[in-house]
């Protein structure tokens, strides 16, 4: 058994995803290497070696993989691949656009979004935006997979020191190129990595009654997002969005305010640990889910909260 | 320019599906079937490139039983020039439908193909990357904007915290993401025109494609139930037991 872990980062820090990943990877077996493919990355590559767990860390650091894209890197890590029975990468948009051009390249399947190890060879995913789980076996020599990271704990980020190895393998390619990238700047936490989420649904009517959320996330210290209704209403941009077809959470308090609960939103939050309901319809099924409901006007709840939190 | 868009016959998005009771998959008798949402938006894509003058051709590709006929026929209401059909057992695995693609692309010399980023019913979020890997084409994943420029496609993808720009060569592979465009509906004199386009049949010998499984599903179960809580009265009391029961704040 040897595992590759690719991380997860902006050539500048190591994300959290990572951390999950490694912690599947060690309930596969050991020894986990873990591979740093970007440029100008040794702080990535350093905080990857203390991370527990870790035997070694391959650092493939040039230009070329600067924005790495997928073209290049799949190429990289398909060619280390083959001396590995098992890679892994977290099921995040990085991940997702990379490991299946690794598994095609090296001519396996891929396993997408794992939320358990079985063995080895098996493992648990959903289906059907959740409504199944689906627990599957690979004859593959070379097992490709992604993991869902809020279903593993994070793996202790510092105490270790691992190995770190500058690997001289680089893929130039004149397939794509990075033009540019937007990322929203928040003071709130991520939402996939809050631990206190709020959201608002069609209940909301606009996108300026938001601020209401706002105000109790404030208080809490909590990311905010939407239902696809409220996506899709125009009320907030689609990065807010929770549900199957947007981000994936699990925080210790999710609170949905004026969410109906509709199958694909209930798949992108249900294995939050403690679910609030707020709407004024008693029947929701957002309540058939929810630790605490409370049947009220969000209008009134929300402005009650934000002073009384 | 000539594209080909793929779509996947699926249970509705509205459906709830149910865990057949001896945990071989789920139970689809009777179920209603549709395009994927994600393949609607592909073909969407394709047919406003048509429009703009910057394709010449799209043809839509299903891959599995004889039933898929209804969603080739659908795309073609909404403007594909003509379909083929690979007829297969249903639910073939990501990698040997990259494969069946793949080798449509190189017998019909195609520039463009455009593919929903994930199904609904297998969630793998896989092919539109396989493909381009086995043609050694760059791939736009997860696009919500898709430009051609300069014989160059621009494409915007979503991506975790935000956007990312950049520009492929082609041929491409796209898959498309939620925001990209809305869907039209197709009009009955299209559908009656549709009803005349060509539908091409091959199978995987055919293309010389072997498409044997490489994952067996050994057990399909129902996730654990979350049982309803209890309902609080007041703010006060939510506050309360939030914070002396649940201890989350």
């Amino acid at each position: 058994m040897k595992i590759l872990v690719i991380a997860e980062h902006d050539n500048l820090s190591l994300k959290p995803a990572t951390l999950s990943t490694v912690t599947a990877a060690l309930a596969i077996g050991q020894p986990v290497d873990v591979l740093v493919a970007g440029a100008a990355c040794a702080s990535v590559a350093n905080a990857a070696a203390a991370v527990a767990g870790v035997s070694r860390v391959l650092v493939a650091d040039h230009p070329a993989h600067a924005a790495q894209l997928a073209e290049s890197i799949a190429a990289l890590v398909a060619e280390i691949g083959t001396q590995y029975t098992h890679i892994l990468a977290a099921a995040t948009t990085t991940g997702k656009n990379l490991l299946p051009r690794v598994a095609a390249l090296l001519d396996v399947a891929q396993i997408s979004e794992i939320v358990a190890v079985k063995s080895a060879d098996t493992f648990v995913r959903p289906i059907y935006a959740g409504n199944a789980l689906a627990t599957v076996q690979s004859d593959d020599p070379v097992k490709v997979i992604t993991v869902r990271t809020t279903a593993f704990a994070e793996a202790a980020s510092a105490g270790n020191a691992a190995a770190v190895e500058p690997l001289n393998v680089v893929k130039e390619q004149a397939l794509s190129a990075f033009v540019g990238q937007q990322l929203s700047t928040s003071e709130r936490p991520e939402l996939t990595a809050a631990s206190v989420v709020i959201s608002g649904g069609r209940g909301m009517q606009s996108g300026e009654n938001f601020v209401l959320i706002e105000k109790v996330a404030d208080k809490l210290g909590a990311a905010i997002g939407a239902s696809r209704a409220a996506v899709d209403a125009g009320f907030v941009p689609n990065d807010m969005q929770v549900g199957q077809t947007g981000k994936i959470v699990a925080p210790e308090l999710y609170i949905a305010v004026g969410i109906s609960g509709a199958i694909q939103h209930l798949a992108g939050m249900k294995d939050s640990k403690v679910i609030v309901a707020i709407n004024k319809d008693a029947e929701a099924p957002i309540f058939q889910v929810a630790d605490y409901g409370l049947v009220d006007d969000l209008f009134k709840v929300l402005p009650e909260l934000a002073e009384k939190l | 320019m000539k594209i080909l868009v793929a779509v996947k016959r699926v249970v509705d998005a509205n459906v709830k599906v149910r865990v057949k009771a001896d945990n071989s998959g789920v139970d689809l008798t009777n179920a209603k079937m549709a395009i994927n949402p994600f393949c609607e938006i592909a073909v969407e894509e394709a047919i406003r490139l048509k429009e703009k003058g910057q394709a010449d051709e799209v043809i839509v590709v299903s891959i599995g039983d004889k039933a898929c006929h209804e969603q080739i026929r659908t795309a073609l209401a909404l403007g594909a020039d003509r379909g083929i059909h690979v007829e297969a057992q249903d639910g073939l695995q990501p990698l040997a439908v990259a494969k069946l693609l793949h080798a449509i692309v190189q017998r019909e010399s195609i520039d463009l193909v455009l593919v929903g980023k994930q199904s609904i019913d297998s969630d793998n979020n896989q092919v539109a990357q396989m493909l381009a890997a086995l043609g050694g084409m760059p791939q736009g994943t997860f696009a919500c904007g898709v430009e051609v420029q300069d014989g160059k496609l621009k494409v915007v993808r979503e991506i975790d915290g935000g956007e990312q720009t950049i520009l492929l060569s082609l041929p491409a592979v796209v898959s498309t993401d939620l925001r990209l465009n809305e869907p039209r509906y197709a009009s009955l004199p299209n559908i009656m025109k549709a009803k005349k386009k060509p539908i091409d049949s091959l199978t995987p010998a055919d293309l010389g494609v072997s498409v044997a499984a490489r994952l067996r599903t050994v057990s399909v179960e129902p996730p654990p139930e979350r049982s309803a809580g209890i309902k609080v009265a007041s703010v006060d009391e939510l506050i309360t037991r939030l914070k002396t029961e649940a201890k989350v704040i």
